[in-house]
């Protein structure tokens, strides 16, 4: 209904989200099958970073074992929204050469993707996101704000993770115009990712150098972002710089994609496809 | 293995396969029981040629699952080679060759004298034998240049006479082909039964072919089963098949302008009209081509209507299998 | 119809390696084919090698703001992450592709085992040895000397007996779950992921030092996916360090025992899976 009364553009795009929903609602066995393998990752993390904040006397770089098991358990239920090592349908497309069919279409290929795949990371919060957070609440014991703020900010936050992890696997498959196996890259961009965006230890706790290079790229904006907005971590204006940091590093990613795929477009218009 | 060989090389009694399906969602599932194959009898003798044919779906493929030891019969019994397919599956591996049309089972990657050299050492044959059966069965096949290609980059024809090659290099006792001929182009389907049929008489191999292609059958086999439905249908000779069927040819004619349906064309009372495109502008006609020729049928269609264009249709599959089963009940 | 030829009723030929020589040649033309792909493979090489880095990284992190944990400083987590790395690093070279039954199905590769004369895992095991991995067992071998170096051990015949001991059955309890998982593909259709949570998990589990571990991890990963013992336990006996609640050291001893009850579970589970795919399922 919601739907019906956007304008044009606007509207396929919600009907691109929601196929993308729908799609992967379809997967439910393996969402399941995901959950479960999440939730042992959850619980071995926890123990690990639980002893840490013990071994350090109560407090690790600002986490108490509240806010540290807050941590891994949101971590572990975004995983599945923003698949740090996937890879995008787009690469495929353009290995087989079928991407010349979305150029033909009036909707701008790098949205159409990203709108299916907001769909899918929605749904993956319902068998996913959601049950390990309550796992490790009930399990593990965490904590998490009480007020209304963090969690509205925090929806925009996993927003703008979700997309920002989408669009730096889009640009990366792009290369596929260029380079004919991009398995290798692809994987690269994975571990990278994993690692800088803070999914095996918050950001927060790199040494200083590593710090730094970690805030040179958008990886931490991916998940560390939402998890430190969500969890109460950062609030008022610090939480709110935050996600203009992540929409900054959309927008930066957005634009650089634009690019390739324009280049990769003229590309394919000389090779002949 | 030293001794005779078995009185049967195919022997199948009973033979059943229902498979389970389960449709629907997480909360309002379904459960369907398919039987693929139902109460199957028959036995091969050793270097017989035989045909499977019938439409798709009709268990072919199935059958030959349980004859390998792929899949276990959910009753009955079947015995391949004189072996149980499933208990002895790895004696029965030495003795068989199976070459599925979709699938291949070669290695992808790596020039096609690797497939074999790497046949050759699965079966354990001495260096010189696989050799010598190597170079002949290439040059029988008219593989010399595709030897260094690499499998993937092979066409279609060329592949699917490097899978029987490949299926035939250590000499089994019988030779399964499920839908070898699909997709292939005209010149390899003339080739390879005449391979085969070669090959059958210097090694005396035993031949099952499924298809649902006439023509193969009318090129390799002698003896005809037609399944329907899971069920055997017809057990006899290719003549009698046709025989009993009655060999229906179809006439398709393209009228100058669109008319009444052809039907009750005096002196052919037994051609039936099969139907009309266009208002009447097509015509198909099915004809018993053992009584009546295309050409009186053409005549008597001109005395009647002005023929623009004609193309003749010979039986298929379909048309072969519904007949019989209307003539068997 | 033609004679019986003579070829086929004469005894089963030797060839020169015997009952080997199938999959020896299997192996071999995997390997051959992974360095056609040259580029491709330089690439994975790499990316395999950037994967053990970050897994080396990661520990280190951790160490970098907490001086010990779970009873152990950096150096001795070093030794710890060398020898379950090494360990799992080989194992899944050698039997990481075994979990992917549902491709294998799809592309119609497991139907073809079926038509060979040796038994389907054995094919299967051989099938697709992952040369790329090696750039990972590089890291750890790394980390495993420095490990070795800068810890203060009691050098002796026991002490190379029991690393010996410990990679090799280290590869085997490792290559064993990814059977495990295997076998369970066959049943678990869609589902397959759930079999991460003790490959990859027990890989993970592995790494750390499980005195931090709570009782259920503990039971878990050191007795039914018995991983505890392909690194935590030896890196306790070596570096003779007490040790926790359930997790005695001198169970180090034991690793081959718990190898053969991977192996065991593996063949039942095998077993099963295979009679389930035979009867129609998959």
């Amino acid at each position: 209904m919601i739907v019906r009364t956007l304008p044009g553009e606007l509207k396929t795009l919600a009907l691109l989200a929601r196929a993308g929903f729908r799609r992967e609602s379809t997967y439910l066995m393996a969402m399941l099958a995901g959950l479960f393998t999440n939730v042992v990752f959850g619980f071995i993390r926890a123990s690990i970073l639980l002893a840490a904040v013990d071994s350090a006397g109560g407090q690790l770089v600002g986490y108490t074992r509240d806010t540290i098991s807050a941590y891994v358990w949101l971590s572990q239920g975004l995983i599945g929204a923003v698949m740090l090592t996937g890879t995008a349908e787009i690469g495929e497309r353009v290995a087989t050469g079928e991407v010349a069919v979305d150029f033909l279409r009036p909707l701008d290929v790098q949205a159409a993707h990203l709108a299916t795949d907001l769909g899918r990371a929605a749904f993956t919060l319902i068998p996913r996101g959601i049950p390990s957070v309550l796992v490790g609440a009930l399990t593990v014991g965490l904590v998490l704000p009480t007020t209304v703020q963090p969690y509205l900010l925090g929806i925009v936050s996993v927003l703008l993770g979700v997309s920002l992890s989408f669009l730096t696997r889009f640009a990366v498959n792009l290369a596929g115009f260029w380079i004919v196996e991009t398995r290798g890259v692809t994987s690269l961009l994975a571990v990278v990712q994993s690692f800088l965006s803070g999914l095996y230890v918050p950001v927060h706790r790199f040494p200083g150098w590593l710090g730094g290079i970690a805030a040179a790229t958008p990886f931490p904006s991916i998940l560390q972002a939402p998890i430190d907005v969500l969890s109460g971590r950062v609030t008022g204006p610090g939480a709110l710089l935050v996600v203009a940091v992540q929409l900054a590093w959309v927008a930066a990613v957005a634009v650089l994609g634009q690019v390739l795929i324009r280049a990769g477009r003229r590309r394919l218009e000389v090779q002949g496809g | 293995m030293t001794g005779p060989p078995p009185p049967t090389a195919v022997e199948v009694t009973g033979l059943t396969r229902t498979f389970r399906r389960r449709t629907g969602t997480l909360l309002r599932r379904t459960v369907t029981d398919v039987v693929a194959v139902d109460d199957l009898t028959f036995a091969i003798r050793p270097g017989e040629a035989v045909g499977y044919i019938g439409a798709n779906g009709a268990g072919k493929s199935t059958t030959i699952k349980m004859l390998a030891g792929i899949l276990v019969p959910t009753s009955g019994r079947v015995r391949t080679c004189g072996l149980d397919p499933v208990r002895q599956r790895r004696d029965l591996a030495r003795r068989i060759g199976v070459v599925f049309g979709q699938r291949s089972q070669l290695w992808w990657d790596l020039p096609l004298h690797e497939s074999f050299a790497i046949l050759a050492a699965i079966h354990q044959l001495p260096a010189a034998e696989a050799r010598a059966r190597t170079t002949t069965l290439v040059a029988q096949l008219e593989m010399g240049d595709t030897l260094v290609t690499p499998v993937r980059q092979l066409s279609l024809g060329q592949r699917m006479r490097a899978e029987i090659a490949a299926a035939l290099l250590h000499r089994p006792e019988l030779l399964v082909l499920d839908e070898p001929t699909i997709g292939l182009d005209v010149l390899s389907k003339q080739r390879l039964p005449e391979f085969l049929v070669a090959e059958r008489t210097q090694e005396g191999t035993t031949l099952l072919l499924t298809t649902h292609d006439m023509g193969d059958v009318e090129r390799l086999c002698e003896r005809v089963l037609v399944v329907d439905h899971g069920r055997l249908a017809y057990d006899g000779s290719l003549p009698g098949l046709a025989r009993t069927v009655g060999a229906r040819r179809i006439l398709v004619v393209d009228l100058a302008q669109p008319g009444p349906d052809l039907v009750g064309l005096p002196g052919l009372p037994q051609v039936q009209h099969l139907g009309s495109e266009g208002g009447g502008l097509r015509q198909r006609l099915a004809f018993d081509a053992e009584t009546t020729t295309a050409a009186t049928l053409l005549a008597a269609v001109s005395a009647r209507a002005e023929v623009r264009d004609l193309s003749i249709e010979e039986p298929d599959i379909e048309d072969v299998v519904r007949r019989i089963y209307s003539a068997t009940r | 119809m033609a004679e019986t030829s003579p070829s086929r009723s004469r005894p089963r030929p030797r060839t020169r390696l015997g009952w080997a020589t199938p999959y020896v040649v299997v192996a071999q033309s995997r390997l051959r084919a992974q360095r056609t792909y040259r580029t491709s493979f330089v690439f994975d090489l790499f990316g395999s090698l950037v994967v053990g880095l970050a897994e080396l990284g990661e520990v280190w992190v951790v160490f970098h703001n907490v001086k010990v944990l779970g009873g152990l400083d950096f150096s001795a987590v070093l030794l710890l992450f060398g020898l379950s790395n090494l360990a799992f690093s080989l194992g899944d070279m050698v039997f990481g592709h075994i979990d992917n039954i549902p491709e294998y199905i799809r592309a119609g590769t497991l139907e073809a085992f079926y038509l060979r004369p040796q038994p389907v895992l054995a094919q299967l095991m051989v099938s697709d040895i992952q040369l790329r991995r090696l750039a990972r067992s590089g890291v750890a071998v790394a980390a495993l000397v420095a490990g070795l170096v800068v810890n203060d051990i009691h050098w002796g015949p026991s002490t190379i007996a029991l690393l010996l001991l410990t990679t090799l059955s280290g590869v085997a309890i490792f290559g064993g779950l990814f059977v495990w998982a295997g076998a369970l593909q066959f049943r678990l259709v869609g589902g397959g992921e759930v079999t991460n949570s003790f490959t990859y998990g027990g890989s993970y589990a592995s790494a750390q030092p499980a005195s931090v571990f709570p009782t259920a991890l503990k039971v878990t990963f050191g007795y039914l996916v018995p991983v505890v013992f392909t690194a935590y336990l030896p890196t306790l006996r070596l570096l003779d360090l007490p040790s926790p609640s359930l997790l005695p050291s001198w169970l180090a001893w034991l690793t081959p025992v718990a190898a053969l009850w991977v192996w065991g579970v593996a063949a039942l589970l095998w077993r099963d899976g295979t009679r389930h795919y035979q009867s129609g399922g998959g």
